[in-house]
């Protein structure tokens, strides 16, 4: 079947099979970010935002995002010009292996849109379905409340 | 350098992570990243069964499958005994398994492969090969085991290097110093503990992969998630009989290992298959397969008996240990070494010790390399016992420790006793703040005023509890790493490193060392690391060994290119070297103050006067293996109704000399604490009746989300190793082995009971009040 829907700002048309799932069509699309950990939805590497909403592209089929809008980390910002957000992953010290980081960058992402100023327990909320077996989520937690403030200042595109 | 003639430019700063924006950009730098045209896709078929004899294997039906094309069972691949754990030379684990063999083990042992166009092919050829098999009875305990007639697990004639096959001891050790009998006899006190761990899963998100494929040359390239990729491409070339030119082994970035990966379970067989089928091969373990097919911790028990005087000055140590090896021996003997040389030096006041135990076959999953790596079971028990001891003799836990701990110009007759299985190396400690460590970490978490006060909060009792560790820093008469560094024309670096950054920011810390000693800002060196084609040899991301071992290698290697670099410099200044300093991108002359920047000395050496490239290769073996120490201390607090246990707080003080980076440096012992909670509150494989994981997966088995994680303080408290480069030890492991004593400590400073079985889950800590009356 042909769906149509937007990625990364980019309007895509495409014959997809109804049972595929996202997350392939996506790393299909050149959409690497996307990271498979589990394939059963419990550890959120594969986390895109749809309608700026965090869901887990493993357990979504393609036909699903018909008519919508569909974000990964390669549309928030590029490696010359990094978003604030994936800037203070980097200055925390949030990124160790960096396989869970798109899908933090983006659950964080849905949260400062709602909420410019979370608390810290507001942040290890937002992320809690977020599995990061490096870091202990001590500098995850900084690096998302570093991003609130830069935004809150203003430095948000 | 005798003396210190600028501030350091590079070396403890937490400049930006080299591979950083790549990582938070998304970029496709892990394994299956790359698409390969033409990729087939290889999936493994695993025993139904804990323990069975392969009667036959009916592949036909599978190969009629269409798009199927490669089928490998026991009956058409080379028969060589290998071992999986990816080691250095001589290789100290048993030859106890083989790429397919006739009788499988446990329950996800590898019975056939295949290679098929897709997915739903490979699963459909998988479905119809027809396998039958002849149940043996299984062995599904470490006591079962030893038992008398159990079924022998490793009947296979052509093993070597099991220690007793024939009573399924894959490994045993037992040695002794002084007469620990006759001292626990005649201690002014004794006491003792014994700990469990269960079946634990390093969870790494990035699940095992690899892709194998063809160069233009018709070379083998393996792209894989590895932490040895010189131990892979030596292992593969003698299992699939391959001279070992025709690898290139490729470690992209790697999503986490933390020892599971220094294991080589899927690059055979995509090898294999790759061969037989002349064309790509990607394979990838599923989550449940990581589970049980990847490696698990050693389960283990450990026993420790503790003499002391009143005064608390230990006077025996005797630790036993019961390690459970699951199917294979895996870093059975060195696991098992491990739980007493990374422990009884600790404690060096000691006269007597004695360190025995043995690592038992089991029909269940093969158990491997995993941070902390046999310590993390050792200190469980030891630092329990020192906490009943202190209870006993009525003496601060923390003071208990300063009169035992070992010091800077000490030794302890364990650090040559035992070595990585075989005899170890003596050494004197040239490092220590353990004390500081100490001190500083009681003050965060407030031990003279909270502990042994029981607050209650509702039904919560909160406890405070600490714990004591060390590690090493590679291993001695193993280890060796190489680096190669060149100068380019335009007088920036290139830095080539057998060394394997496993998302622990190693590219970057070996960055850092060369870039202190050649006076220049981090990104002006390109680290390109692990590839056996490029780069110089490297052991692997294990032990704990990257800065320290690695990092001398780096460190020599820029040396050297600093001391040419001086050359040319004053052949061009028409000065003595001796009077030139490298300094902010420039050789200036002390007497002079006439300066040549580095982009001019790498344009003069390369294109002008006596062209030559500037750049050295440099190695280094581990001569010795400074231990990092740590002070753990942890505020829990307890359900008395539930028995949930909380950890409400957790602080760390740990001394790895130097902080090349200090953010990557805490960023270890946080995860490291992190997993630690997670073996002491919530992990452990469960097991039906017949061998089978009952909680494969994240779903089942609980993994510390970021609610589960509690206020993590590390705290780096820094000494000078003057054998590390620029003063730095080990950092990776030694996190891990604090959280379950610690917690244990504190849960008792909360309840009175003592948790000796991992994890406290409610029941247990319930059910040991109950035992305990309390």
């Amino acid at each position: 079947m042909k769906i149509s829907f937007e990625l990364n700002g980019e309007l895509k048309y495409l014959e997809v099979d109804p049972g595929e799932r996202l997350a392939a069509l996506l790393r299909r699309l050149g959409m690497k970010s996307i990271k498979e950990g589990c394939g059963t939805g419990d550890c959120g590497a594969c986390t895109v935002l749809v309608d700026g909403r965090a869901v887990r592209s493993c357990l979504m089929v393609a036909p699903q995002v018909q008519g919508r809008r569909v974000m990964t980390v390669e549309g928030l910002g590029t490696l010359d010009d990094p978003h604030p957000l994936q800037r203070a992953f980097l200055d925390s010290g949030a990124v160790q292996c960096g396989f869970c980081t798109p899908g933090m960058i983006l659950v964080a992402h849905e949260l400062l849109t709602r909420n410019s100023s979370p608390t810290p327990d507001q942040v290890r909320e937002a992320i809690s379905g977020n599995l990061c077996r490096c870091t202990g989520y001590v500098k995850i937690v900084d690096a998302v409340l570093l991003a609130a403030r830069w935004k809150r200042e203003g430095k948000w595109r | 350098m005798a003396v210190e003639t600028r501030q350091r430019v590079a070396v403890g700063r937490s400049v930006t992570k080299v591979d950083g924006p790549s990582l938070v950009a998304g970029k496709p730098v892990f394994t299956l990243d790359l698409d390969l045209p033409g990729a087939l896709v290889g999936k493994i078929l695993p025993s139904p069964h804990a323990h069975a004899a392969i009667v036959s294997v009916d592949t036909s039906e599978a190969e009629a499958v269409p798009g199927v094309r490669a089928v490998l069972h026991h009956g058409n691949v080379p028969r060589v005994p290998y071992t999986t754990a990816g080691q250095g030379w001589p290789e100290p684990s048993p030859y106890d398994t083989v790429l397919f063999d006739r009788k499988v083990r446990f329950v996800g042992d590898r019975v056939a492969a295949v290679a098929a166009e897709t997915e739903e092919a490979a699963e459909e050829a998988l479905a119809k090969i027809r396998v039958e098999y002849d149940v043996l009875p299984a062995v599904l305990s470490p006591e079962d085991a030893q038992a008398d007639g159990a079924p022998v697990i490793h009947d296979e004639p052509d093993a070597e290097g099991i220690y007793d096959a024939q009573h399924n001891i894959a490994a045993a050790v037992d040695i002794p110093v002084g007469n620990v009998a006759r001292a626990l006899a005649e201690a002014d006190v004794a006491v003792e503990a014994t700990c469990e761990i269960p079946y634990s899963q390093h969870a790494a998100i990035e699940p095992h992969c690899v892709l194998a494929y063809f160069d233009e040359a018709g070379r083998l390239v393996l792209r894989t998630s590895t932490q040895v990729p010189f131990h892979v491409r030596r292992i593969v070339a003698r299992v699939v009989g391959l001279d070992p030119a025709r690898i290139r082994v490729i470690k992209p970035r790697i999503g986490g290992g933390f020892g599971s990966k220094q294991e080589i379970v899927l690059e055979p067989v995509a090898a294999l298959l790759a061969l037989r089928t002349g064309r790509p091969v990607r394979m990838a373990y599923t989550r449940q397969e990581v589970f049980v097919a990847s490696r698990t911790r050693h389960p283990m028990r450990v026993n420790v008996k503790l003499g002391a005087r009143e005064d608390g000055v230990l006077q025996a140590i005797d630790m036993e240990v019961l390690s459970n090896t699951g199917a294979y021996g895996a870093h059975a003997l060195t696991v098992l070494s491990n739980v007493g040389s990374k422990t009884l030096p600790l404690y060096n006041k000691a006269p007597h010790l004695r360190f025995h135990g043995k690592a038992v076959y089991t029909n269940l999953p093969v158990a491997g390399a995993y941070r902390g790596y046999g310590a993390t079971q050792g200190y469980f028990a030891l630092e329990v016992a020192m906490d009943v001891l202190a209870e006993k003799l009525g003496i601060d836990p923390v003071e208990l420790r300063r009169r035992n701990h070992i010091r800077v110009g000490e030794t302890s007759p364990i650090f040559e006793k035992i070595g990585e299985g075989r005899e170890g190396t003596a050494q004197i400690i040239r490092s220590c703040a353990l004390g500081e460590c100490l001190r500083i970490g009681a003050d965060r978490i407030g031990w003279k005023e909270n502990r042994g006060r029981r607050r209650e909060d509702g039904p919560w009792v909160h406890g405070l509890g600490m714990a004591c560790a060390m590690q090493g820093s590679g291993i001695t008469g193993v280890d060796m790493a190489a680096a190669t560094l060149v100068m380019q024309d335009d007088g920036s670096f290139r830095l080539l490193v057998g060394a394997t950054d496993l998302g622990t920011g190693s590219d970057t810390i070996l960055a850092q060392i060369a870039a202190e000693e050649l006076g220049v800002p981090v990104d002006r060196v390109l680290v390109y690391s692990s590839d056996t084609d490029f780069t110089p040899f490297d052991t692997g991301a294990y032990a704990s060994s990257t800065t320290y071992v690695s990092g001398n290698a780096v460190l020599r290697a820029a040396q050297e290119v600093h001391r040419q670099i001086l050359a040319v410099a004053a052949e061009a200044l028409e000065e003595r070297a001796a009077d030139l300093e490298l300094t902010a991108g420039a050789v200036q002359s002390r007497k002079t103050g006439k300066r040549l920047s580095l982009s001019e000395i790498g344009h003069r050496a390369t294109y002008v006067t006596d062209q030559r490239q500037i750049a050295a290769t440099a190695s280094f073996a581990c001569p010795e293996s400074p231990p990092p120490f740590a002070a753990f201390f942890c505020e829990v607090a307890v359900d008395r109704e539930t028995g949930v246990v909380r950890v409400e707080r957790f602080v760390v003080a740990a001394d790895c000399g130097t902080a090349i980076h200090p953010q990557a440096a805490e960023g270890q012992l946080e995860g490291a604490i992190l997993q630690g909670i997670g073996h002491a509150l919530y992990e452990e494989m469960l097991f039906a009746n017949s061998g089978r994981c009952v909680n494969a997966g994240f779903f089942d088995y609980k993994l510390p989300s970021s609610l589960d994680a509690p206020q993590i303080e590390a705290i780096l408290v820094p000494s000078e190793e003057p054998t590390g480069p620029w003063g730095a030890k080990s950092i990776s492991e030694i996190g891990i082995n604090g959280p379950l004593p610690a917690i244990s400590n504190a849960i008792h400073d909360a309840m009175g009971v003592r948790l000796t079985q991992a994890p406290f889950t409610p029941e247990r800590v319930l059910l040991s009040r109950r035992a305990a009356g309390k």
